[in-house]
């Protein structure tokens, strides 16, 4: 295992009464992408800022290689930020960007010119030394914003969201770029993102966040693939919840009929929630009438490409389902998924989790 | 610096900035006449003002003037900067540069080089020559303050207009004017405000028997000021508190306002 | 909007005869008159009396005052316009609007009011005599007219330093802590450069009125102390000669031309 780096201890914030993060506990470790995922408002951004040393947390310690820097000022921390508008200062030129944090701590003049060359080479922008700030797109000054940040070598560096402003394609390719810059420097990287493709594609961690919680921590396929609450399944990929009951260990009744599962000790008749990604729904033709088998009715389909994106309404519930083969509308269909591809998880108890659940 | 530091330097800075006005309420309100010598509380020079003719009518003439020139600069400003708009670069960069230098110029030169020119033409000095020269001075505040915005405007919802059937007079009244109002507002306004203010270009420009509020208080400055004119000055300042307070609620409620319809939609 | 060339030049007209009548025909009477004698004639004899000792030290004491109050006007509201922006970015407090109100008050009246402050039965005498302390001379010195002119003009130079400050980012800061400068480093290398034109356009509207007023120097004074805006105002309405008069206002408007093309270098810097 990496050497811890950062860990947060019971951070609480609020901001105007609003609690904002509620007794936050996080570790970082050394050399890892780590992402913090979630809707606007979970505390993501709070979490970084305070990490960063631009809010004071109202409770916990920030521990940075084992030393507390809860109450150290942005400016004597060893970590860099690239903001989400990038804040290029606009009355420099590129070199004088990046030159800054450099020139700050007193570095000598070749040193600070070998770096700036280094730096621009590290984001493909070499030559662009004398250009004014505002003659780049959003994508270079992206870029510059993250050599400007990372000349310092920072032990971590911290993104607030550095896509956000950008066009799609733009966002794809500078999600590649992000991974290889991550590797050929070799330090961690803390990102935050609203955008559950960019958390999944980029991170070796993934940190789930709503309402000032963290939800579920893990590997993008474990985030992906086994969800611990409905608020993860829904807010990671598309995903279909129902109410249902756990009848005993390895069957659940979704909707009346009953459905092989894998997993087990819920009890007996226990409600739960069931999650089931788009892609494992299983449609057939449903001509005969089985009474234990769930039918519902196509209502709608859309060709996505690689698939269709299928809508079937079965008694008062909507099923998104991925189908490679196309289906009429108004055409009576059986729903199957296979035992694995079946997610169980417990209702939300407390009122904080209900509240979570709730989300939408 | 400590947040206590920064509110005693705010604070330090208001008590110079309110300080005369301070002593012109107080003295309002003196029985004596004669300025820093507090003799005891007193309405009179309030009912006196309302008996003085001169200062009523010069303050009169200031309303009129600065409401009449601020409303002829204003739309001698619309219609540049619409043409303005239509310009390219360089052409937009003369008309603001002009602009620019008539403001920025000194008041006592343009009060002077206005006082040549109506001579030569023969004026008569009076009302008209000092309108005269509030319009004209008044012009670049309004440009400049209008300008900002027509250059901002989305174009293409003036033609959207015309293409849903509009006649290119309803379009600009429903489509451009709301979208310019702000600076034309605060064009109007700043013009306002400098005209119903200004004492030098009327001082050079006036003649005999028609006066101002500045210029007659320059007047009385050499023989004593009347206290009706602290009474007016009271007055004065009150209203304009109170329109500021009014404006304040109303951007808080119409704040509000938006953000409850945000939160609807 | 405007589509064609001769709508524009049509809507562009009354802008047109306004620049020419009323900003370059009236210039060109001042400097008609100023190279003229009054019996007619071509003359520098209106521009070389800006030899003569009065007129020199009148043109100097002028620049002199006009420099002091501006640069103290830059003084007191740099600092007051960081921390109002401050707290407008933190709390959107929009206090700004306290610090320009004095603005509408009839100039000569404040002015009038601090005649009544600072003469030699004024209030602060008033208040030193009370306190056992001996009397300050204070009406009639350069000092009462710097004070005057801080006064009148502090809110022109708080105006434009206030919209400048309140429109730097605080990611901007941020940024600047974030690569290592502490507040003092982010002050000089960040907020002070995006400031520039903040403070060319607020030395632009302080000093050109403090150069060229004469209210201010006759309230405060007490007509002993001649500025050159002073010695102009006289030439045209006490002793009539309006090409010398003339003459002085070209001395003026070089100042006025040199701050103008100043200001318009900074600005095409930025």
């Amino acid at each position: 295992m990496a050497q811890e780096l950062i860990r947060l201890e019971h951070i609480s914030k609020q901001f105007d009464g609003q609690l904002i993060l509620d007794d936050l506990e996080l570790v970082i470790h050394e050399n890892e992408f780590v992402t913090l995922l979630g809707p606007s408002g979970c505390g993501k951004t709070t979490t970084l800022r305070i990490i960063g040393g631009f809010e004071k947390p109202d409770e916990g310690r920030v521990i940075f290689e084992g030393k507390d820097i809860t109450d150290l000022p942005p400016y004597k921390r060893q970590l860099n930020t690239v903001f989400q508008k990038y804040a290029l200062f606009p009355h420099m030129d590129v070199a004088a960007n990046i030159a800054f944090g450099l020139r700050m701590s007193k570095k000598s003049k070749t040193y600070i010119d070998d770096k700036i060359k280094y730096a621009l080479k590290l984001v493909n922008l070499d030559g662009y030394e004398h250009r004014s700030v505002d003659s780049l797109s959003g994508g270079q000054q992206q870029r510059i914003a993250i050599a400007r940040a990372i000349v310092n070598e920072p032990k971590v560096l911290l993104l607030d969201e550095p896509l956000g402003a950008l066009d799609l394609k733009m966002r794809q390719d500078m999600q590649y770029e992000l991974i290889r810059l991550k590797k050929e420097l070799g330090i961690t990287f803390l990102y935050v993102t609203h955008d559950q493709e960019e958390a999944l594609t980029m991170s070796d961690m993934v940190v789930v966040m709503n309402q000032g919680y963290i939800q579920q921590m893990g590997t993008p396929v474990e985030v992906y693939n086994e969800p611990e609450c409905a608020f993860v399944a829904d807010f990671i990929g598309d995903s279909n919840i129902i109410d249902s009951v756990m009848v005993r260990d390895r069957l659940v009744r979704i909707m009346g009929k009953e459905f092989e599962c894998v997993d087990t000790g819920f009890g007996l008749e226990t409600p739960v929630d069931v999650v089931i990604r788009p892609e494992d729904v299983m449609l057939v033709p449903a001509d005969d009438d089985d009474p234990n088998a769930l039918n519902g009715v196509v209502t709608d389909i859309i060709f996505k490409g690689v698939f269709y994106e299928v809508s079937v309404m079965t008694e008062d519930y909507e099923w998104q389902v991925n189908s490679l083969d196309p289906f009429e509308v108004g055409k009576r269909v059986r729903i199957t998924v296979d035992p694995f591809d079946i997610q169980i998880m417990n209702k939300p108890v407390s009122e904080d989790e209900e509240a979570i659940a709730s989300y939408d | 610096m400590k947040e206590v530091w920064k509110k005693l330097y705010a604070l330090f800075v208001l008590v110079f900035l309110y300080a005369p006005i301070a002593v012109l309420i107080a003295q309002s309100f003196n029985a004596s006449r004669y300025r820093g010598h507090w003799t005891g509380f007193t309405l009179h020079w309030y009912s006196a003002l309302f008996e003085n003719e001169e200062i009523l009518e010069a303050f009169g003439n200031t309303m009129l003037i600065a409401f009449i020139s601020s409303v002829a600069a204003t739309l001698i400003a619309i219609v540049t900067c619409l043409a303005a708009a239509a310009m390219k670069k360089r052409g937009r960069l003369i008309v603001t540069g002009t602009a620019n230098i008539s403001m920025l110029n000194a008041d006592i030169v343009t009060g002077i080089s206005l006082m040549m020119l109506f001579l030569a033409f023969g004026l008569r000095f009076g009302f008209g020559t000092v309108l005269l020269s509030h319009i004209i001075f008044n012009v670049p505040y309004a440009l400049l303050n209008i300008l900002p915005g027509v250059m901002a405007m989305d174009k293409a919802s003036y033609e959207s207009a015309l293409d849903l059937g509009a006649t290119p007079f309803r379009a600009f009244m429903h489509v451009t004017v709301p979208e310019i109002l702000p600076g034309v507002i605060s064009g109007f306004l700043m013009a306002f405000t400098m005209s119903a203010d200004d004492f030098i270009i009327t001082h050079f420009t006036k003649g005999p028997g028609v006066d101002t509020l500045p210029t007659k208080i320059y007047a009385e400055l050499k023989i004593g000021i009347k206290p009706e004119m602290y009474a007016l000055t009271t007055l004065m300042t009150g209203a304009l508190v109170l329109l500021m307070i009014l404006l304040q609620i109303n951007r808080k409620h119409s704040r509000n306002l938006a953000q409850s319809v945000e939160a609807i939609y | 909007m405007i589509k064609t060339r001769r709508v524009r030049n049509l809507f562009m007209a009354p802008f047109a005869v306004w620049s020419i009548l009323f900003i370059i025909v009236p210039l060109l009477l001042i400097a008609g008159y100023a190279f003229t004698a009054e019996e007619g004639g071509f003359t520098l004899a209106n521009l070389a009396i800006m030899g003569r000792w009065e007129y020199r030290k009148a043109l100097w004491l002028s620049v002199a005052l006009a420099l002091a109050s501006t640069v103290l006007c830059l003084l007191i509201a740099y600092p007051l316009c960081l921390i109002l922006a401050q707290w407008k970015l933190k709390k959107g407090s929009e206090l700004i609007l306290l610090f320009v109100l004095p603005l509408w008050m009839n100039s000569l009246l404040s002015t009038m009011a601090w005649q009544t402050i600072l003469e030699r039965n004024g209030l602060i005498n008033q208040l030193m005599r009370l306190l056992g302390l001996p009397d300050l001379h204070l009406i009639n010195t350069p000092f009462a007219i710097v004070l005057g002119m801080i006064y009148n003009f502090l809110p022109y130079m708080i105006l434009p330093l206030y919209t400048v400050l309140s429109a730097i980012s605080v990611h901007l800061r941020e940024a600047a802590q974030d690569l290592g400068a502490g507040p003092w480093h982010t002050f000089l290398h960040v907020i002070l450069p995006l400031s520039v034109p903040g403070i060319i356009s607020g030395i632009t509207l302080v000093f050109i009125p403090s150069l060229t007023t004469f209210v201010i120097s006759a309230m405060l004074g007490g007509g002993k102390i001649l500025l050159i805006g002073n010695i102009i105002e006289q030439e045209f309405t006490a002793t009539y000669n309006w090409h010398l008069g003339s003459g002085l206002s070209m001395f003026l408007m070089i100042f006025i031309i040199f701050n103008m093309i100043l200001s318009a270098v900074f600005e095409r810097n930025e």
